[in-house]
């Protein structure tokens, strides 16, 4: 049986006849916290938009309305948050997406009113927040140590000159080199001064 | 048979596929006996260079066996040959190999159409390299097929360790190039950017052919180490400023050469802004490269000096200071290596050991390890400087 992308598949039709073609894929670089990133960056992309989009039906269910201003705000830092998520620079996007969460929980808290009708609704979505927060917190822990250069002990490369005679001994070995005609460049400075003194 | 695979934006797999078919007569099968990573498969393994698509083979610094030859090589390659596969294809009558750019054969893009319309006129075929450059399947595979392989393969003796010989597929030419078209002389301070294995070829290469001082800028301490046990005096820009450095180790007269091995992807750090600018740009595709090192390069650079790029870029940079380097009349020379150009006076060098290319390698892995070890790569873990895979 085969496992291979659809895309892979698809874009045979640019390859030649000898040229490989996939025939079973293997396990991916891109790790667990890799692809949770990438969905979470595609999840804020959506929220984002919903709440640039459409900020009415999200304060109406909270019982929130007059704060549609801030959750189209919410909504441009939340599809930031999502740029960066699917970026290599998707570290910054996951921890950006967790300060996100603490201002989106802070700011649902306040309609945890008694005299607010639609409160089921809030505890609904603190709900909702807190599990999602939980995962962002997982995954940006997990990704940040995935990418971390590490703290163990650095490699030494002192016996990594490259010269088996030595440096010093090296120093102009190839001068027997002609430099082709096509990348000559103008005469060095020093050459010039030492034909005519400085004033 | 295995290759390793690009899927997607951080996306490569060790994946089972059909072998290689000879469909020419200048073609070859190669049987791949060592294969690297190249800083630039970064470039690619970021997404940032276009014309990837899913199932394209990687890599395109490869060595092997010949196993399979085409009818028309008229027993210029064959069977049973070893050989080291350069990243460039090249037909070698066209008149641009003809003078020695191989790099720009008129020929060897299968798909010339899509060059045509993206560069104004098509370059080489690359292995590996996206279908821009004619989306040829890489050599991150246990086979190759190598197309006009009389004239793009250089034939290797026996005896030589495959570690010796393998970087004359990309970055020993690459870093030699890079210091030849500096005109480098013997009253010349040359400054490097970037200390990654191309970095480290081109400050050998400088060092041996003679530069009076070269200066090697890097942060990363295990690669500034490298540098400095290669001949280099080094800044790191975490600790120290680029400009007032190189202008003090030159009596405020700023470097003659500057070489650029860096890139499209400098490092960003809130202590140089225009980093930070770049990749806030680049995230948004208002801008696909980041050339921190240019204009740190034109600003330093002695007036009348000369700039050397072999750092890929792969579009579009922002905020170049073209006044500053129009005003100080500065000379800039880059592209693609002409790999053949250089090969045999390489090997002749590593065979005489003037220099034992094999010094830059960190990690020597199995093919199947190769996924993990773009990540490990691109991280910078356990001080990865280059791998090499072992199919």
């Amino acid at each position: 049986m085969t496992n291979m992308s659809s895309i892979a598949s698809l874009s045979n039709i640019t390859r030649s006849e000898g040229d490989p073609k996939v025939i079973h894929a293997g396990p991916s670089s891109r790790g667990v916290p890799d692809s949770l990133a990438k969905g979470l960056g595609w999840f804020s992309l959506g929220l984002g938009l919903t709440e640039l989009l459409a900020p009415g039906r999200i304060t109406r269910a909270l019982g929130m309305e007059g704060k549609e201003a801030l959750v189209r705000a919410y909504g441009v830092r939340e599809i930031g948050s999502g740029i960066l998520s699917l970026s290599v620079d998707k570290k910054l996007g996951l921890w950006s997406r967790v300060a996100g969460d603490g201002l989106d929980i802070a700011t649902v808290m306040t309609a945890l009113r008694s005299d607010n009708p639609k409160r089921d609704n809030v505890v609904v979505a603190l709900a909702l927040l807190l599990g999602i927060t939980a995962v962002d917190v997982i995954d940006a822990q997990a990704t940040t140590a995935r990418h971390s250069r590490g703290v163990g002990r650095r490699r030494s490369y002192q016996d990594r000159s490259g010269f088996p005679r030595g440096v010093e001994a090296s120093r102009g070995a190839a001068r027997d080199f002609k430099t082709p005609s096509d990348l000559k460049h103008a005469p060095p400075l020093a050459a010039v001064s030492k034909r005519v003194p400085a004033a | 048979m295995r290759a390793l695979v690009w899927h997607g934006k951080e996306d490569i797999r060790c994946d089972s596929v059909t072998d290689p078919e000879i469909e020419d007569g200048r073609d070859i099968i190669v049987k791949v006996t060592s294969c690297a990573i190249c800083g630039s498969d970064l470039h690619l393994f970021h997404n940032l260079i276009p014309a990837m698509l899913p199932g394209d083979v990687m890599g395109h610094e490869t060595m092997g066996e010949v196993v399979e030859a085409g009818r028309g090589l008229n027993g210029k390659v064959k069977k049973g040959d070893r050989v080291v596969v350069p990243f460039t294809i090249v037909c070698g009558e066209c008149d641009q190999c003809k003078r020695g750019y191989f790099s720009v054969c008129q020929r060897s893009n299968r798909k010339k159409h899509l060059a045509d319309k993206v560069f104004g006129h098509t370059t080489a075929g690359l292995f590996g390299y996206t279908h821009l450059t004619g989306g040829y399947p890489g050599g991150q595979a246990e086979y190759l097929r190598v197309p006009f392989a009389d004239s793009t393969v250089q034939k290797v003796p026996d005896g030589i360790p495959d570690e010796k010989l393998l970087f004359l597929s990309d970055i020993f030419p690459t870093g030699w190039q890079a210091a030849v078209q500096a005109d480098i002389q013997p009253t010349d301070t040359v400054a490097i950017w970037g200390c990654g294995p191309v970095g480290q070829m081109a400050i050998r290469s400088a060092v041996l052919l003679g530069a009076e001082q070269v200066v090697a800028i890097d942060h990363l301490p295990e690669r500034l180490e490298m540098a400095e046990v290669g001949g280099a005096i080094t800044i790191n820009f975490d600790d120290e400023n680029v400009v007032e450095r190189l202008n003090e180790l030159t009596e405020g007269e700023g470097p003659e050469k500057c070489i650029d091995c860096i890139g499209m992807e400098s490092h960003v750090t809130p202590s140089m802004p225009d980093t930070v600018y770049d990749r806030a740009k680049q995230i948004f595709l208002a801008e696909s490269d980041r050339p921190h090192v240019l204009r740190e390069m034109i600003y330093v650079c002695r007036p009348g000096g000369l700039i050397s790029i072999p750092g890929v870029y792969g579009g579009f940079a922002d905020k170049i200071p073209m006044g500053a380097a129009m005003n100080k009349g500065l000379t800039f020379r880059m592209g693609q290596t002409h790999v053949q150009r250089w090969t045999a006076d390489l090997l002749r060098r590593i065979e005489e050991e003037q220099i034992d290319p094999s010094f830059v390698i960190t990690h020597e892995v199995p093919l199947d390890k190769g996924p993990e070890m773009y990540r490990a790569f691109r991280d910078k873990q356990d001080s990865c400087i280059k791998v090499v895979l072992k199919p």
